[in-house]
């Protein structure tokens, strides 16, 4: 690469970063802006003047901030566990082992992949109602608590293993179980890697399905909590901007420490379309 | 080779089997179901109407507003998402020092919830926020421009919204497939005086065809499915009179809202499963052509 190229290719580079980064850092500023700062001013600050933590805790007297982390943690708990169990199970079987109706359990799987979960939601909504579940954390988890996306992420995975492992490990004498659990699941870490951050932020991110499942105040999810920070409960949009960051920081720190399994996950084809 | 029981397979595949008859297969049929009767949230009702909701849906001024929304959403979303995220994976693509933090930075808006992103975007886009700031100080427009009230701006704010949101995830999909792309081919285009532009259009576009019809059906759909953005930009009102819901907002509204009526709501949906079929099919068939 000539040495204009380089010069070039980082100028473009800072640029995006600029564009895809900066909000979150404008918006990390603001929340950190003393409360005698302009933060209305016509020359924008990056840096606050006055700095304080002092609108994170004014966040927790508008809203009850720690329940909302606890329920949201709960329910992407739920969520992660749910998928790495049974999709792990449902996908080793499909992918390893032959039996009548195999080839029928795939096309399900892949053929609810076209249904958009938008179009579903209300129906959704009537069975977990049905269930005596609606507004409980249960039944806001309870769907996404196994993602055919996630069957088939690790039906992949199973299936790219080499055969021959398989045979002697039956020759040996394994049963089903410690083939899973000896041979086939050490081999999947990566996709298992990917499935757990996947079901975590998607879980942590969710906002339409809580909306309309939960309608007690004290049962919402970080973002359905808030949505009402805004508007409802605080005009201050240093407060506001303090909410958004509790809810982002977390995510944005699990998510830099595992982006080398992440990406990783991608080149071996595990999130190729 | 069989060394299990024969029930054994289907023990482990139950739990997801049952989940998603449950919550995927059941659903859709229930939806059809639903949308010929009167269903309430709470229970109850539930009687055959017929047709009733959807001849109300023909007359319904706010699902014609949806659905003009929904149009124009996606003529602006669809060439910017299906493009510029290829041009950054090109960028991203070479192993130059320090790539593994740009790919990560610029992957950050698509981690953070839509709930977040919207907030933020509320602050950048107020009357009196960033934007409006800096383009009134360099003197390009006079007053504020009004991103989060006007019938047209807000829809404007929410595409720049998911495009900005969508960048890093199109870049990943984009950057799986340019991985498979044969390295002797730019070589080949090199010897022969081809610049960087070029061999972009000649090889890695050629190469990454199938990828760009994939994008664009994605690209599609998720417009088609917008709700987060809009819902949290217009502080859950739909803009002016309601005019920039979109179809998700109005099933929502129906499904939890003042409206409370299930039955419309699952009609709604119908529609909204319709609408995202006809791109994937007109798509689908344009790239059997261009195989051919």
């Amino acid at each position: 690469m000539s040495r204009g190229e380089r010069t070039l290719r980082y100028v473009l580079l800072v640029v995006v970063l600029l564009i895809t980064v900066g909000p979150f850092l404008w918006q990390l500023s603001t929340s950190l802006k003393g409360a005698g700062e302009d933060i209305y001013t016509s020359t924008p600050n990056l840096l606050p003047q006055q700095p304080t933590v002092h609108n994170y805790s004014r966040v927790a007297d508008a809203i009850p901030v720690f329940r909302y982390i606890g329920n949201s943690l709960l329910v992407a708990a739920l969520t992660v566990g749910g998928n790495l169990v049974f999709s792990t199970l449902a996908g080793f079987a499909i992918a390893r082992l032959r039996f009548r109706g195999r080839g029928a359990v795939l096309a399900l799987f892949l053929a609810t992949l076209v249904l958009p979960g938008e179009v579903t939601i209300i129906s959704q909504f009537v069975t977990i109602r049905d269930l005596g579940l609606a507004d409980s954390l249960v039944g806001v988890a309870l769907p996404s608590m196994i993602a055919a996306l996630n069957v088939l992420l690790l039906y992949n995975a199973f299936r790219a293993l080499p055969v021959d492992i398989d045979q002697a490990a039956v020759v040996d004498g394994a049963n089903v179980w410690q083939r899973l659990t000896r041979v086939s699941l050490p081999a999947v870490r990566g996709t298992l890697a990917v499935v757990a951050i996947f079901s975590f932020i998607a879980a942590w991110d969710d906002f339409l399905w809580p909306l309309i499942v939960l309608t007690s105040p004290e049962k919402f999810t970080l973002t359905v909590g808030l949505q009402y920070l805004s508007g409802t409960f605080t005009q201050d949009q240093r407060v506001v901007a303090a909410g958004t960051m509790i809810a982002f920081l977390p995510i944005a720190v699990l998510f830099s420490l595992l982006q080398r399994y992440f990406f990783k996950g991608v080149e071996e084809g595990g999130v190729k379309g | 080779m069989r060394s299990h029981r024969w029930f054994t397979p289907w023990m482990l595949v139950a739990p997801a089997l049952i989940w998603l008859l449950g919550f995927s297969v059941w659903p859709s049929i229930n939806t059809l179901r639903l949308s010929f009767t009167d269903a309430k949230p709470l229970g109850g009702g539930a009687d055959f109407v017929g047709l009733r909701n959807y001849t109300d849906l023909l007359h319904d001024s706010q699902v014609r507003d949806a659905l003009l929304n929904s149009v124009v959403y996606l003529a602006i979303c669809l060439p910017l998402l299906t493009a510029l995220p290829l041009l950054i994976a090109v960028l991203v693509e070479k192993p130059i020092k320090g790539i593994a933090f740009f790919r990560t930075a610029f992957y950050t808006p698509v981690i953070a919830s839509a709930v977040v992103v919207g907030l933020l975007w509320t602050w950048l886009l107020d009357d009196r926020g960033f934007i409006n700031n800096v383009a009134q100080r360099l003197h390009v427009i006079q007053g504020p421009l009004p991103f989060l009230t006007d019938r047209w701006l807000v829809i404007i704010s929410a595409v720049s919204l998911t495009v900005w949101k969508g960048l890093g995830y199109y870049m990943i999909v984009y950057l799986a497939a340019l991985g498979n792309v044969g390295k002797d081919l730019h070589e080949a285009a090199m010897m022969d005086g081809a610049g960087p532009v070029r061999r972009f259009w000649s090889v890695t576009v050629p190469a990454v065809r199938g990828t760009i019809f994939l994008v664009a059906i994605l690209v599609c759909v998720a417009a088609l499915r917008v709700f987060s953005e809009l819902y949290i930009l217009t502080g859950g009102k739909g803009g002016p009179g309601g005019q920039d819901s979109s179809l998700v907002m109005l099933i929502q509204q129906y499904a939890r809202g003042f409206y409370g009526d299930l039955g419309y709501a699952s009609a709604l949906s119908v529609l909204l499963f319709v609408v995202t079929l006809i791109p994937m099919l007109i798509l689908a068939r344009l790239n059997a052509r261009g195989n051919r």
